[in-house]
């Protein structure tokens, strides 16, 4: 593409921003290579012979006059084998690359491709010469790694009679293949490039039917996220968002894990990179590094790639959707990104809308988001791709009228509030049970219905009901006291806390209660639903709550989170206990009233 | 050869407007001759074509369009670094201020410092010793963390942070300690106060100050904080020390920054400061941390005043979303006499389960914190239920945790301002605390602690457990 080539000169340096003269020709969104040092930057705005650029890397000692060259190409993303267990910056420079290179700290100009071009993966044919193949097709395999069998797919507006195609080791660079299209012939090869701002296409959308399982009780039981759908976290500082995060990405059934580190901190990263090799997923055994690709703009590093990181990765995230996967994205956190863009519109003198925040952040994060779904993907097998994206929200103050949330509220069909009060309780995770809420239970009903127990969505709104009546009830018990309730009140108030504190509380610390399965959920809520069953019977009878919550029954229902997934049956036993120990009460209040008579 | 020009168009505020120039890049080092042979020094904000902005650190009093010669050096701020750093006190931009010789740098380095790798950064994860039991036992301090405390004006945190710099000091002996302190924008007194406490204990010896006075040019606060990390990122990762860097205030710094912002006219985000307040902050804040391979690490205790005690104005707000937790120091506490008035439950580590339990602190640390806090939440709802209802009138259950709250704040969170304790102490008062409560409340902790750390009540735990399993046979 050397006749898009535009070469300018800077005009004017402002902070990320630089503005080049000389660039009548360039295109919007184009990369371009400012100074001679070679920084990456990217066309924002185009007037007349000027071009505003937002640059990706430290603009400290730019002036007027040094050359900016366009590259004629957006910014785009390297996709195929080795993306998985790398962890890149905002534009997909391999971070412990530039590591090897530069040193600890990061440095300008740095080039180093995302793939990495000297690795030899071994390839497994699958198609074979004389197929006839559209975009989409799958090609043959890589084991990427022991937890991913990399596909490699005919890229998008391909297609043709595959005329040559051989297993065997090759690098990203090397073709594999040929293929007879109607423009001539084409080398097919492990990688493929792909725009990071434009979505890849796919066949068409289909309704999320399974929910992406984490293991978090209040997440799973209450406000489940469906594979392929959206869900917002916001909560001010310290309510444990990226604990949140941290704990879908290690525990969440996905098959590819992309987790987004926007304008955080370095440590939370460093944390990720050492804990996850150690981590085995639950299911494979294998370290869940194995299946995760991180992409790391943390808060001090240039903010015009903090902008852009959120696109990267979910560029990443639906080429292996595309693959058939069901792929899980976290972003902590878009307000960061919102940040940049707000900072980039400001220097582009542009008018502000709400708190600064340019007028076009709600479309902006409706597209992000309108990037997540569970589709059927191009190719003629019509695999089912899933891609589910969480977002991480950091409102000033925790005020959820802030423009960021309010903007994602707008397309999410989940909403986590996390809320300090609950974790100045030391109440993890900070899930506010009575403001959250999921949309997709409809949707996920049949799942239930036959993945779990037919009285799944009928427990839930039982608890739910119960909570409700505590919030209700803990005003009037503020006003005249709790001993003033009458005994099935206080019953109320009791299983409240027994959800509460036993069944939504999760310790992601414990090596036990980190991850709950969904057998177990449903037998600690059903002992918790069962007792309080048995109890109203109970104190219709004249029993005082009280005594059903002495009994030594109700410390096993709070401690059941402990019990090993392998020792499920020990739950149903306690289910047993608690109806014998509440006939015993009944039976004994029963022979005290008989004395009495 | 270095031009001159004679070309100032335009003085707003701490801002000067350089036009006819080239050359010129962004951020480089300015400095303005005054007709008197003052020289002052800047940095350049934007460059268009021709013209500069350039901010002046030490303002723009006295400067006149016609008689100022602007140089433009070519290179950016930096600060000259030797080992004779170590007992010296500086001004806000890094020249000697306490009448000794200038230093002889062995190397310099450029104040804005450039973003570590994340993949470099070795996590933090040892435990810091402060001595003070609200920090140690619930809201514990790591080697490369940063917590800074959130406080309000009339409050302690001056004693408090001096207190962490003497007594984690003394621990940090084994390998070599320093400290680092920025003082921007506070009076001379409080500068005077930490000076004192570090000739009186004989830390001077090993700190470095830059201090900035709030008699001090304002725009200068924004070079401090640099100055300072500069020197500890030189300490930390040339000398292999362990810094703790004290950063006091940054409220003053963020004003600093809002008054150039309103200066150039920018569009402004929350109350007035600009819209990149939380990138700024994070290129200070993030400068804390370890990196692998290297001996030392820097520990940052930045000090926020917040105004009106509010935790949602957007400095204490943003600088809660990049450090690593935050100490919070309350009012109604302070009014109650208790030193040091730390508001345990809104206060945070986040580093703190990484730092702590076996083979660190002791295995019983993180579920004790838990507990404890659980309970003192719990305390605190029963204390504002007893307002409304009186004292009498709650539950026996209720009545233990109102006791327990009570006895929490005079025990565990109030010590001297010179009372070290250990973690072992810390630890053992936490448990002593528990006494006090119910032991079906104690959800928290494990059966096996309750019988090991839990005195008086282990014995009883003990029968319970027995009887649990009893039934359990049946």
């Amino acid at each position: 593409m050397g006749d898009t080539k535009v070469q300018g000169t800077i005009r004017k340096v402002s902070g990320p921003l630089v503005v080049a003269d000389g660039m009548r020709e360039a295109r919007m969104f184009d990369v371009v290579l400012v100074s001679d040092k070679n920084l990456i930057g990217e066309i924002i705005e185009v007037k007349g012979n000027l071009a505003s650029i937002q640059v990706y890397e430290d603009t400290r000692g730019l002036g007027p006059g040094e050359p900016v060259v366009s590259t004629g190409e957006p910014l785009s993303v390297e996709l195929g084998p080795g993306l998985i267990e790398s962890i890149y910056d905002g534009i997909q420079r391999p971070l412990d690359k530039i590591r090897e290179k530069v040193g600890a700290h990061i440095t300008r100009g740095v080039s180093v491709p995302g793939l990495d071009r000297e690795k030899v993966w071994e390839f497994t044919a699958t198609a074979k010469a004389g197929d006839e193949v559209v975009g989409g097709d799958i090609l043959g395999t890589v084991q990427e790694s022991a937890l991913v069998l990399h596909k490699i797919l005919v890229p998008p507006r391909v297609s043709g009679k595959i005329t040559k195609l051989e297993s065997g080791s090759y690098k990203v660079t090397d073709a594999v293949g040929e293929l007879e299209g109607q423009d001539g012939k084409l080398e097919l090869g492990l990688m493929q490039r792909w725009p990071v701002r434009q979505a890849r296409p796919y066949r068409e959308r289909v309704s999320p039917e399974e929910p992406l399982v984490t293991g978090q009780r209040v997440i799973d039981t209450f406000f489940p996220i469906a594979k392929g759908g959206t869900a917002c976290v916001p909560g001010p500082f310290g309510a444990g968002k990226t604990v949140v995060q941290h704990q879908l990405a290690k525990w969440a059934d996905a098959e590819i894990v992309i987790f987004i580190g926007c304008g955080e901190r370095g440590n939370e990263m460093t944390d990720v990179l050492m804990e996850f090799p150690e981590l085995k997923d639950p299911r494979s055994g294998e370290p869940l590094m194995k299946r995760t690709v991180l992409v790391a703009n943390t808060s001090n590093m240039p903010v015009a790639a903090r902008e852009a990181s959120i696109y990267t990765g979910i560029t990443i995230a639906e080429y292996y959707r595309d693959m058939g996967y069901s792929v899980a994205v976290m972003a902590d956190s878009t307000s960061r990104w919102a940040e940049a863009l707000r900072e980039m519109s400001g220097r582009l003198e542009e008018m502000p809308g709400e708190e600064g925040y340019p007028a076009y952040l709600p479309a902006r994060a409706a597209q992000f988001y309108e990037r997540g779904g569970r589709v059927r993907t191009l190719g003629t097998d019509e695999r089912i791709g899933a891609l589910s994206v969480v977002g991480a929200v950091s409102p000033p103050g925790g005020d959820l009228s802030d423009p960021v949330v309010q903007a994602t509220l707008k397309v999410v069909k989940v909403f986590w509030s996390l809320e300090d009060w609950l974790a100045y309780e030391r109440h993890f995770p900070a899930i506010n049970w009575l403001t959250s809420y999921s949309l997709y239970h409809d949707s996920l009903e049949e799942y239930f219905r036959s993945e779990v127990s037919e009285e799944w969505a009928g427990m839930r709104q039982e608890a739910m009901k119960i909570l409700q009546q505590e919030a209700e009830l803990k005003e009037i018990a503020r006003l005249v006291g709790v001993d003033a309730l009458s005994n099935r009140d206080r019953l109320v108030l009791g299983t409240a806390k027994a959800i509460r504190e036993d069944f939504l509380h999760q310790n992601a610390f414990d090596d036990v209660d980190t991850y709950t399965s969904f057998p177990k959920q449903y037998r600690m809520l059903r002992n918790i639903i069962a007792m309080n069953r048995h109890a109203r019977d109970a104190v219709e009878q004249g029993v005082p709550a009280e005594a059903i919550f002495g009994l030594p029954v109700q410390e096993e229902v709070s401690r059941a989170r402990y019990i090993p997934e392998a020792e499920l049956d020990e739950l149903d036993a306690i289910a047993g206990r608690i109806e014998t120990q509440i006939r015993g009460l009944v039976e004994e209040r029963a022979g005290v009233s008989d004395v009495a008579q | 050869m270095v031009k001159e020009y004679r070309t100032v168009q335009e003085i707003a505020g701490p801002l000067l407007l350089v036009g006819g120039v080239s050359g010129v890049k962004y951020e480089e080092l300015v400095e303005v001759e005054l007709p008197g042979g003052e020289v002052r020094r800047g940095r350049v904000l934007e460059v268009d074509e021709d013209t500069a902005l350039v901010q002046l650190f030490e303002g723009a009093t006295g400067v006149s369009v016609d008689s100022a010669k602007v140089r433009f050096l070519g290179r950016g701020l930096e600060l000259g670094l030797s080992p004779d750093i170590l007992g010296r006190v500086f001004d806000g931009l890094g020249r000697p201020k306490d009448g000794g010789p200038a230093i002889i740098p062995e190397m310099k380095r450029d104040v804005a410092g450039s973003p570590l790798n994340p993949t470099a950064r070795d996590y933090p994860n040892e435990f810091i010793q402060t001595g003070i039991s609200s920090i140690d036992g619930l809201n514990t301090l790591v080697r490369g963390q940063k917590l800074p405390i959130f406080s309000g004006f009339g409050l302690p945190h001056a004693a408090l942070a001096a207190q962490i710099a003497r007594q984690a000091a003394v621990l940090g002996t084994e390998g070599s300690f320093a400290v680092v302190f920025a003082a921007m924008g506070i009076t001379f007194e409080e500068a005077e106060y930490f000076i004192a406490d570090f000739r009186r204990t004989g830390a001077i010896d090993r700190a470095v100050l830059y201090v900035n006075l709030a008699s001090d040019p304002a725009i200068e606060r924004i070079a401090t904080p640099r100055m300072a990390l500069t020197a500890a990122e030189y300490l930390a990762y040339e000398l292999e020390m362990h810094v703790l860097v004290i950063l006091t205030d940054l409220t003053n710094y963020c004003e600093a920054l809002r008054e150039i912002s309103a200066a150039r006219k920018e569009v402004p985000g929350r109350r007035g400061y600009p819209g990149y307040l939380y990138t700024d902050l994070s290129t200070l804040y993030e400068r804390a941390g370890r990196i692998k391979g290297k001996g030392g690490s820097i520990t940052q205790i930045p000090v926020v005043s917040m105004p009106e005690d509010d935790k949602t104005h957007p400095i204490p707000d943003l600088t809660g979303y990049i450090t690593e937790g935050q100490i919070i120091l309350d009012r109604a506490l302070h009014r109650k006499g208790i030193y040091p008035p730390i508001n345990v439950l809104p206060s945070l580590s986040r580093l703190r389960d990484k730092g702590i339990g076996e083979g660190r602190t002791r295995e019983d640390h993180a579920n004790l914190a838990n507990q404890l806090f659980a309970a003192y939440a719990h305390g605190k709802e029963a204390q504002e239920l007893a307002v409304i209802l009186g004292e009498a009138a709650l539950s026996p259950e209720d009545k233990a945790f109102f006791k327990f709250a009570e006895v929490f704040e005079e025990r565990y969170v109030k010590q001297g301002g010179d009372e070290n304790r250990t973690i072992e102490e810390t630890l053992t008062l936490g448990w002593e605390l528990l006494e006090i409560l119910p032991l079906s409340e104690l959800k928290r902790v494990k059966p096996e602690q309750i019988e090991s750390y839990l005195k008086r009540t282990g014995a009883e735990a003990k029968e319970a457990l027995a009887k649990k399993e009893a039934t359990k046979e049946t």
